[in-house]
């Protein structure tokens, strides 16, 4: 016979004005299987507490229903309790009179007899609880690092820095990311790559810390604490080891190719780094544009290489290893101009985009440094600035406001004044937004002590005239229309999910949002945490970030994977499901609704027929207790631990 | 291809050439017209300034013959054609408005008739290709501006058959018809509409602007698709150049008027005459003052 105590709880007068507690409680005495009932006006606090804690010593209780406020709020609280009096905390059950009851009704009788049969229902399920325990797994102390940006590389560092392992898969031939594109930063103009190639040569200077470039995550199966990543090594077509990136090879190289770092403002050659800094400092042949891989001839860069490093016949690898905390750390794109009509649809070769002007006026972009009208190279006087071009705009890109785009909008103006103080910078803006520490100074700075001129409205149109172009637009300030005749127009493109971001989500098993940026695990209290554990986001792929706040989220992603890595195992969740595999057959229903992918196929031998079959089998690991799969299944093969179908049918039957 | 044809206000009496010459074309086409008997008022520029429902409720009086006659809609004016095809874009969705509509007009309807403009009909129903092989006379010596304005192309949701920032059907359409289309950066400002009677000196501003960015790029005409946008650019020319001290004399054509030329009729079949700013200088150092017959 169990022995079950009740404990009522006034909550002040949030459930007692409502609720006859006192009577609840009396009559709550008398249900099968209670030995105790008693109220107490704050059950959550301390002599609330050791009331439950005398009771069960008192009256040698071995389970024990509260009535109080939703599971949500107390139930560890209460478990803790049970537990420091030698009960397993499973054997507790809240029943929630006050949300659920006190706080919705105003009639005190119903509300007193709906309070009794809510109590009823817990003391009924309660009966049936067992005692669980958490399951504990293994934990592989190895980060893998999805991206190599500024993002990537503030998270390997702080995860080597800590002691552990990390592993960085770049897609692009060197690690540098966006920020290795830009030539100065807000606000304070350091200089982008002086303060980036430190840590990049930090991290492959880190023993503990791997890089693969030129290469691409491919699958990741596991769970938390054991993930496996396939990872995809694409042919540089150049022995890494043996490689001295003496530069030689690209030297030579005879095939010219529009550089995707400069944005097809300047070229490379088919085998080279992207940028001088690279790392590593290993060029990659470009196969789809190397003359000997398209036509059969040259091999110039082999010929050239004093280290025979040039290897054409080298293929992919792909390599399987193994993680315990995945940092997703894949950036962000920009917005394609093109869309928008009026301002020339991509066509107009001196309307250039904000990543455009980044290379431009860096002096080791395509131009060095000089500010010169793509289309026939002349000098630049007049520069028009166009911000928010697909942020904010429902129609032609997406609804939110891309952040940075003010900040290194006031940025290139105030270079390009620097670079050409009897020059003419013009910027339409909507609202600046400057919220940043030192930002708004910034801003300031450009329009006051650079004179770049800042008109709040929209550009209608942008078209040729006369050789130059002309930006018709409104000056909402002083309610005119305004035409600027410019040499070149920059449009601050939106900051956008990348074309693959989809795929990486779906790999990961992590939630994306209508804008193919991936969600947090909660927009304010787990903003670098996924729904998925032990996988985690930082920088723009969650929401476009300037570099401060990316590096920020970089570390607070990597402090989280440190925190699994604090201890060799995992506590798991004991509320799980499992599989009475008498009972299933194989349908695997449940693998289709199960949302973690928790659900395997596994084969066992039919004690009846003695021949193997396949059955589900509920990985605990993975299993979040959701129940999806309890009731899917038409045989009632699955049953979940601490909502057992004998549990809840007791609740019903209670009622 | 025949279509239940509902001219408009404009069309019936400032804009009668468009009338005109948009028949004249159709008949030479085969296109078959039957303009909706008793049709009542769009309600573009002052219903729908006053009152949402009697913006939708007169539409839907029109839509609703056209319906009866089991026929898609065809209009010419642009504001029209914004009105008809927003009251049908609610009647379709809002279930609320629906209702009210239908019980105001006393009828059961929910968007059955589709409203076409003469311009999407002609390129993107009739087609380039089968209209090219009914042209009669080359327009090559001719250049044009395709000037949209604001409601044939805008809110793109609504109308939906052309860019809505940089259209191009009556482009295509004037290179289809041998005519040399002009880009320019005008297509889509507006002309002041709106503001004709209030505040004159805003739209002979704007009308300047659209004129003589037309002259810039040597066109001899612009090419219309709406009432409002010819009335204001055809007949403010004199009061512009006095304003402006301008020499303009730019014809304004309907784009029907242009088709109508290439297939060989005659200027007054196409009411050319009616035009403020004559046209028929330019007709005829083009040679094209005089009915071509169909070879």
């Amino acid at each position: 016979m169990t022995r079950i105590g009740v404990f009522v709880c006034w909550c002040g007068s949030n459930i007692a004005s409502t609720v006859d507690v006192e009577k609840v409680a009396e009559l709550a005495a008398d249900l099968p299987g209670v030995a105790y009932s008693t109220t107490y006006k704050y059950m959550c606090s301390d002599p609330g507490q050791k009331l439950i804690a005398e009771a069960i010593k008192e009256h040698d209780l071995d389970r024990v229903v509260v009535a109080a406020c939703s599971p949500s709020l107390h139930e560890p609280t209460f478990r803790g309790c049970l537990e420091n009096e030698g009960l397993n905390p499973y054997m507790l059950e809240i029943a929630n009179i006050r949300e659920q009851c006190s706080w919705v009704h105003t009639d005190r009788e119903e509300a007193t007899e709906k309070a009794l049969d809510l109590i009823g229902m817990a003391v009924a399920k309660v009966a049936h609880n067992a005692p669980l325990v958490a399951s504990t797994i293994p934990v592989t102390r190895r980060a893998l690092i999805i991206g190599g940006g500024i993002s990537g590389i503030q998270a390997a560092i702080d995860v080597g820095l800590a002691g552990y392992e990390a592993v960085i898969v770049e897609r692009e031939p060197s690690i540098g990311g966006r920020m290795a594109q830009f030539d100065k930063t807000f606000p304070t103009l350091d200089c982008a790559a002086c303060i980036l190639t430190p840590k990049m040569v930090a991290v492959s200077r880190n023993p503990n810390i791997k890089i693969y470039t030129h290469a691409e995550v491919e699958e990741v199966t596991g769970y938390v604490g054991n993930y496996v990543a396939k990872i995809r090594l694409r042919a540089r077509s150049v022995d890494a080891d043996k490689c001295t990136g003496c530069g030689t090879c690209w030297q030579k190289c005879p095939k010219r190719v529009s550089s995707e770092f400069d944005q097809h403002l300047g070229m490379r050659k088919a085998i080279h780094i992207p940028f001088p800094q690279a790392v590593p400092r290993v060029p990659v042949i470009d196969r789809d544009n190397c003359l000997w891989f398209q036509r059969g001839k040259c091999r110039i860069c082999e010929t050239s290489c004093e280290v025979g490093a040039v290897d054409f016949e080298q293929e992919d690898e792909v390599i399987e290893e193994e993680f315990g905390a995945i940092i997703v750390a894949t950036g962000f794109t920009t917005f394609d101009h093109s869309a928008y009509k009026e301002y020339g649809a991509g066509q107009l070769k001196d309307v250039i985009s904000g990543l455009q002007f980044e290379r431009m006026v860096n002096s080791s972009g395509p131009t060095g440094g000089r500010i010169l009208r793509p289309s026939d190279g002349k000098e630049v006087k007049t520069v028009v600035f166009v911000a928010c071009v697909g942020s904010r705009d429902r129609a032609k890109g997406v609804a939110y406001c891309s952040r940075l785009c003010c900040m290194y909008t006031a940025k290139h103006g105030l270079l390009f004044k620097e670079h050409n103080p009897d020059g003419q910078a013009y910027v339409f803006y909507m609202d600046i937004r400057a919220a940043g520490k030192n930002y708004e100074e910034f801003v300031r700075r450009a329009q006051e002590e650079f004179g770049v001129n800042y008109l709040r409205g929209r550009v209608s149109r942008i078209f040729e005239e006369d050789g130059q172009l002309v930006v018709r637009g409104a000056d909402t300030l002083s309610g005119t229309q305004v035409e600027i005749k410019a040499d070149l127009v920059v449009l601050a493109t939106a900051l956008i999910a990348r074309d693959d971001a989809v795929d990486v989500a779906r790999m990961l098993g992590i939630p994306y949002d209508e804008n193919h940026l991936f969600t947090e695990g909660h927009p304010k209290l787990a903003p670098v945490e996924t729904v998925t554990s032990g996988v985690f986001l930082t920088g723009a792929c969650q929401a476009p970030k300037d570099i401060p706040d990316t590096v920020a989220t970089a570390s607070a992603a990597s402090a989280k994977a440190l925190a699994l890595f604090s201890s060799d195992v995992l506590t798991g969740e004991p509320m799980v499901s499992s599989i009475d595999t008498s009972l299933c057959s194989g349908c695997f229903a449940c693998q289709e609704v199960c949302p973690f992918g928790a659900i395997e196929e596994v084969e066992i031998r039919d004690a009846m027929t003695r021949e193997n079959r396949p059955v589900a089998h509920v990985i605990e690991s993975l299993c979040h207790g959701c129940g999806n799969c309890t009731v899917v299944c038409r045989a009632g093969a699955p049953n979940l631990a601490g909502f057992s179908h004998e549990q809840i049918l007791a609740e019903l039957l209670a009622v | 291809m025949k279509y239940a044809y509902y001219p408009g206000c404009s069309l019936h009496a400032t804009a009668k050439e468009y009338d005109i010459s948009t028949k004249a074309v159709c008949e030479a086409l085969g296109i078959e017209l039957e303009e909706i008997p008793n049709w009542v008022c769009c309600g573009a520029s002052s219903a729908h300034m006053t009152s949402e429902l009697l913006s939708l409720a007169l539409p839907v009086s029109d839509l609703v013959i056209a319906k009866d006659m089991g026929l898609d809609t065809l209009v010419c004016c642009a504001a029209c054609y914004s009105r008809l095809r927003v009251a049908n874009a609610q009647m379709v969705s809002d279930d609320g408005h629906r209702a009210q509509v239908n019980e105001i007009v006393g009828t059961e309807y929910s968007g059955e008739s589709q409203v076409r403009h003469l311009l999407d009909v002609l390129v993107h129903e009739y087609g380039l290709d089968a209209l090219r092989e009914k042209v009669t006379r080359e327009l090559s010596d001719l250049r044009v501006v395709g000037y949209y304005g604001c409601l044939l192309s805008r809110p793109p949701e609504i109308v939906a058959f052309d860019d809505p920032e940089n259209p191009t059907a009556m482009d295509e359409l004037a290179a289809a018809l041998g005519a040399k289309a002009l880009d320019w950066p005008n297509k889509t400002e507006c002309c002041g509409q709106s503001l004709s009677l209030t505040r004159t000196d805003v739209v002979l501003k704007l009308c300047r602007d659209i004129l003589q960015s037309a002259c810039d790029r040597g066109a001899d005409c612009i090419v219309v698709a709406c009432p409002l946008c010819h009335s204001n650019l055809d007949m403010r020319q004199a009061q512009i150049n006095r304003q402006y001290q301008t020499q303009f004399g730019v014809p304004i054509l309907y784009f029907t008027q242009l088709v109508g030329l290439a297939l060989g009729l005659e200027p007054k079949e196409l009411g050319m005459s009616k035009h403020i700013t004559s046209p028929s200088k330019l007709l005829a150092a083009k040679g094209l003052d005089k009915r071509k017959e169909t070879a």
